[in-house]
């Protein structure tokens, strides 16, 4: 993608590393005198790896602690214990003063694009706001012109830098927090389910819109969505979690086409394919119950409580994110074995 | 890419800003004009008194006392003279200084200390907003006029060389300190539910200081509730004025105030002398109704979807 | 069915069993604001039989929604008004009648289940209250009966342990779970037919499958009309035997659900079809439907869909409202050029 830059010298440093990143939040009782009673396990042990102009996606359900993970990355929470190292630099323990020059390389697009913009500022304040922050990035009468050259980017007319939100609609709210995302010139966008509150006509607009910046830019993006659908056509790697733990990690297609960890299966097989010829042909796995608490999540593999392979083993012990003996990507469940739930067709 | 237009076509207008926009907005409302001319007027007559009587207010007249208006706005005494025949108009025009310095120093004040430490609260939480909700809590249970005996006690028997902070210093300080809990308790609200807004978070994520968000994000926000509340207040300074001036701790005499004129003219109502309470009454009713219509289109123009 | 057929003639009078189950004929909805009358509904009609399930296909702002509230007769008005059409149950124009006769037909012929659980259970009671209330208001049971009732209800909706959660409040229950309470309340009464209206949207993938294979269960077994409203054509091509893909307040195309999916003859069911990413395929740059949704307070001349169709004819699109063509048997669609897109020839 970088071709010019041509580094092809040693392997690549990634742009974004995150090793054994945890986060518990305490629960507390009492109104005088507070006590903690437990603890929300929404992170638990997460090792994440992302290099320039790659797109790392990250799925699963609510509850399963993908956006607490979007706040760590970009330095919005701190971790409780584990390293988020953004270029190289260490930002998991930053003060909020010392982490302002690596905000400029790493950035937040949200998922809902009516909350997302001050409804009180114009475009052109929203989008600008980043260089009034970072006054040192772009002289103040350039500004203008910088937001007028954003906004054309993610395809909409610069002379709209007088409007306020409202009068746009959702696809371009969404493209507005883009640019104000791209503002700095990131290397790394988080994005935490950018298209989930669209229409299905305008999500491929956003989608496309990502992808070309990513082309242009040589961005790399952690893209958290529960629409596994969404996440293949942008995805290179995938990361599938289940409450605060990632249970399989591999590329796109190894998750898709040889997904191993029983969970991925369920998650898989649950998605409808708009194809009626295949109804009551597809092999289904219809999961019983729903997400445990994150308070008090279940002993050993957190699935087992859902799974229909548990043994007692998966009480006992918790199982490791590994390849194993037959596997070809990580995975974490004792009985892993590939299973083709997307194309299979009874 | 193709060229996206929003659904609603508007005309550009060159160079907006959030308040430019809400000013230009307002401007063009009648109402508001309306409102804003009463306001003149009654600023007027606090700055210049001289242009709407030559009377002397304290030059009164025993025998003079009680003289209906009965030729209306004409004679001697236009608005006629209260129960110790001093010139009714005269009182009026020279009490409104008194009246709105005291109401607007009340208000400023109250706002201010109100909305820093309701946005501070809300804003930072844990033990900040500990000490001030407990601050806030103290201050509701103690009844403003309590209090305000309590200080007043304090400033008593000084007398008044007629400067104006001297006559409303005291009541001013007493008022805003037993008055500026309500604009607290609503920035208070405002803020936490602000905070925790996307667009919030957005500005924390690109590295915003805590000072620029509670003034670009937190602010705007907060101030719309407190829009709503600072015109009734406002009424309400003016009669809590009054009460104190019962009390002999209010506006110190000779100056005299709207809260005193109408406290007195209820003993006359009665008697026939109706105008005597009616007229600052009136008057009263006009200004609250000014600043409230003037809040309230504030508000409006503060909300783009409005527009 | 002969006990059926008693009730539905006590409470529907004049109610001819051989009619179709609910026809919706022309039906239009306006909505009143500030003087200005925006349409919603421009006339839509479908039918549907007894055991069938038509799925009401469109984007936000199509109309769909505002659809199944006339049908129900819960409409807000103001600002909504239904300006036209009819809506026959059994033959019988359920618009004509008094609202004394439209309250019997809600629960008793009728039911809804909605997308947000949570804001359509009332907080304050619980949900064996709330399900009990209504044997007791339309069908003055006792008190004991009622929430014998309820439990059963519960239990046919998969709820574990219905004797005890009857007794629970609805935030004590999970999003899976409430709205498997929401459809045990529509279901009290024994209804003809259902409407859910984006039942699943809110809901994680693996609990989405859970509640529509719930739907389709009860469908069959009471052999209930579902009119099925969502923008997931993904779940509409598991579940539909008839489709109707709604825009701009139009039923722009009807079809069965094969040919939907496989010869759509209008250009937006094809162009949505082509612009949903899938699990089962891979691509990188999405097709996309160009623009946005109209704003239906201008609505562009013509044909509403011309600025953003792939097959228009500049002159004739813009000028001249669309016919209903009739492709083939059962399959219409409002184009100028439906039997060529049908074809596939343009």
């Amino acid at each position: 993608m970088n071709a010019e830059l041509g580094q092809a010298d040693a392997a690549p440093e990634p742009v974004l590393e995150a090793t054994g990143v945890v986060k518990h939040f305490p629960v507390q009782r009492g109104i005088v005198v507070k006590r903690t009673v437990g603890h929300v396990q929404a992170v638990d042990g997460v090792d994440l790896k992302l290099y320039a102009g790659k797109t790392l996606g990250v799925v699963g359900e609510s509850g399963c602690g993908k956006s607490t993970l979007a706040k760590l990355l970009v330095g919005l929470e701190p971790p409780t214990s584990g390293s988020i190292k953004v270029l190289g630099k260490e930002i998991g323990n930053l003060s909020s003063r010392r982490i302002r020059p690596v905000r400029r390389d790493i950035q937040l697009v949200f998922q809902d694009p009516y909350t997302s913009l001050n409804p009180r500022m114009t475009v052109g304040d929203i989008v600008g706001e980043p260089f009034e922050i970072h006054t040192d990035v772009i002289p103040r009468d350039k500004r203008a012109k910088e937001v007028k050259e954003l906004l054309d980017m993610v395809g909409l007319s610069p002379d709209h830098v007088n409007r306020y939100p409202h009068q746009f609609s959702g696809g371009q709210r969404q493209r507005i927090g883009i640019a104000r995302a791209l503002a700095l010139r990131p290397q790394v966008l988080v994005c935490d389910e950018p298209v989930s509150a669209l229409d299905v006509s305008i999500q491929g607009q956003v989608i496309n819109l990502l992808e070309r910046l990513q082309e242009e830019l040589g961005l790399a993006y952690v893209f958290i969505a529960h629409d596994l659908s969404v996440v293949r056509h942008i995805a290179d790697e995938v990361a599938v979690m289940y409450l605060g733990k990632v249970v399989e990690h591999g590329t796109s297609a190894e998750i898709y086409d040889h997904p191993r960890h029983p969970y991925t299966q369920a998650l898989l097989s649950a998605v409808p394919v708009p194809d009626p010829d295949l109804r009551g042909h597809r092999e289904e796995i219809v999961l019983q119950g729903d997400v445990p608490s994150p308070i008090n999540p279940p002993s050993g593999c957190r699935f087992r409580t859902r799974c229909w392979k548990a043994t007692e083993k998966c009480a006992e012990e918790v199982p490791g994110l590994d390849v194993g003996d037959k596997g070809t990507h990580p995975t974490a469940c004792f009985y892993a074995e590939e299973r083709d739930v997307t194309h299979a067709v009874k | 890419m193709t060229e996206l237009t929003a659904p609603t076509a508007q005309s550009e207008v060159p160079q907006a800003s959030l308040w430019k926009d809400a000013f230009r907005t307002m401007a063009r409302r009648p109402d508001v004009i309306f409102a804003t001319l009463i306001m003149l007027f009654v600023f007027t007559m606090a700055a210049f008194p001289g242009l709407f009587t030559d009377k002397d207010p304290t030059r009164c007249l025993g025998r003079d006392a009680r003289l209906r208006p009965d030729t209306w706005f004409t004679g001697e005494h236009p608005l006629g003279t209260d129960g110790f025949g001093c010139d009714f108009a005269a009182t009026i025009v020279h009490g409104t200084r008194p009246t709105i310095t005291l109401a607007l120093t009340v208000i400023i004040l109250s706002v201010l200390i109100g909305m820093t430490l309701g946005i501070l609260a809300g804003y930072f939480g844990r033990w900040v907003d500990a000490i001030i909700s407990r601050a806030l809590d103290v201050f509701i249970v103690i009844p403003l006029m309590m209090g305000a005996i309590l200080l007043l006690s304090l400033f008593r028997g000084r007398g008044s060389s007629g400067n104006l902070l001297e006559t409303v210093g005291p009541a001013a300080l007493a008022l805003t300190l037993f008055g500026w809990m309500e604009f607290c308790r609503y920035a208070r609200a405002a803020t936490i539910e602000t905070k925790n807004l996307d667009y919030v978070t957005a500005a924390r994520c690109l590295g915003a200081r805590d000072r620029r968000i509670m003034f670009k994000h937190v602010l705007p926000n907060a101030i719309v509730p407190i829009t709503a509340i600072v015109p009734t207040s406002l009424g309400s300074v003016i009669v809590a004025e009054a009460a104190l001036a019962v009390l002999g701790i209010g506006v110190q005499p000779p100056a005299t105030s709207w809260g005193v004129l109408l406290s007195n003219g209820t003993q006359w109502a009665g008697g026939g002398y109706i105008y005597l309470f009616g007229i600052p009454l009136v008057l009263l009713i006009l200004t609250v109704f000014a600043f409230a219509t003037f809040g309230d289109a504030l508000r409006d123009a503060l909300d783009p979807k409005l527009r | 069915m002969a006990e059926n057929v008693r009730v539905v003639g006590d409470t529907l009078p004049g109610a001819d069993l051989n009619a179709p189950l609910l026809e919706v004929d022309d039906l239009r909805v306006e909505f009143r604001v500030r003087g200005k009358r925006i349409p919603a509904v421009r006339g839509a009609s479908f039918t549907l039989e007894r055991g069938r399930t038509l799925a009401v296909v469109g984007e936000s702002g199509s109309g769909k929604s505002v659809t199944s509230q006339a049908i129900m007769g819960i409409l807000d008005t103001p600002p909504g008004y239904v300006t036209g059409g009819e809506v026959r149950l059994h033959g019988v124009d359920l618009l004509k009648q008094g609202e004394e006769t439209r309250r019997t037909v809600r629960g008793n012929h009728i039911a809804i289940v909605f997308q947000d659980a949570l804001s359509a259970l009332n907080p304050l009671w619980s949900v064996g209250f709330q399900i009990g209330e209504l044997y007791r208001v339309h069908r003055g049971t006792s008190r004991a009966d009622a929430r014998k009732r309820a439990i059963e209800l519960l239990d046919l909706v998969g709820i574990p342990d219905a004797k005890n959660r009857v007794g629970h409040y609805p935030h004590q229950f999970s999003g899976g779970m409430r709205q498997r309470v929401m459809i045990a309340m529509a279901l009290a009464l024994d209804p003809e037919v259902l409407i859910a209206d984006e039942p699943t949207t809110a809901l994680d993938v693996t609990v989405q499958a859970q509640i529509m294979r719930l739907l389709k269960q009860i469908q069959d077994d009471r052999h209930m009309g579902l009119i099925l409203i969502t923008h997931d054509l993904g779940v509409v091509a598991d579940v539909a035997d008839e489709v109707a893909v709604m825009y701009a307040g139009e039923v722009v195309e009807r079809a069965s659900i094969h040919d939907a999916f496989k010869r759509p003859a209008h250009p937006y069911t094809k162009a949505l079809l082509r612009a949903i990413p899938r699990v089962d395929t891979v691509g990188r740059e999405l097709e996309v439907i160009p623009g946005l949704p109209p704003n239906p307070a201008s609505l562009p001349s013509g044909c509403p869909f011309h600025p953003r169709c792939w097959a228009a004819d500049p002159e004739k699109c813009s000028t001249e409202a669309p016919p209903y063509e009739e492709v083939a048997e059962d399959h219409r669609a409002l184009c100028h050029f439906a039997k060529e897109v049908y074809r596939d020839e343009r």
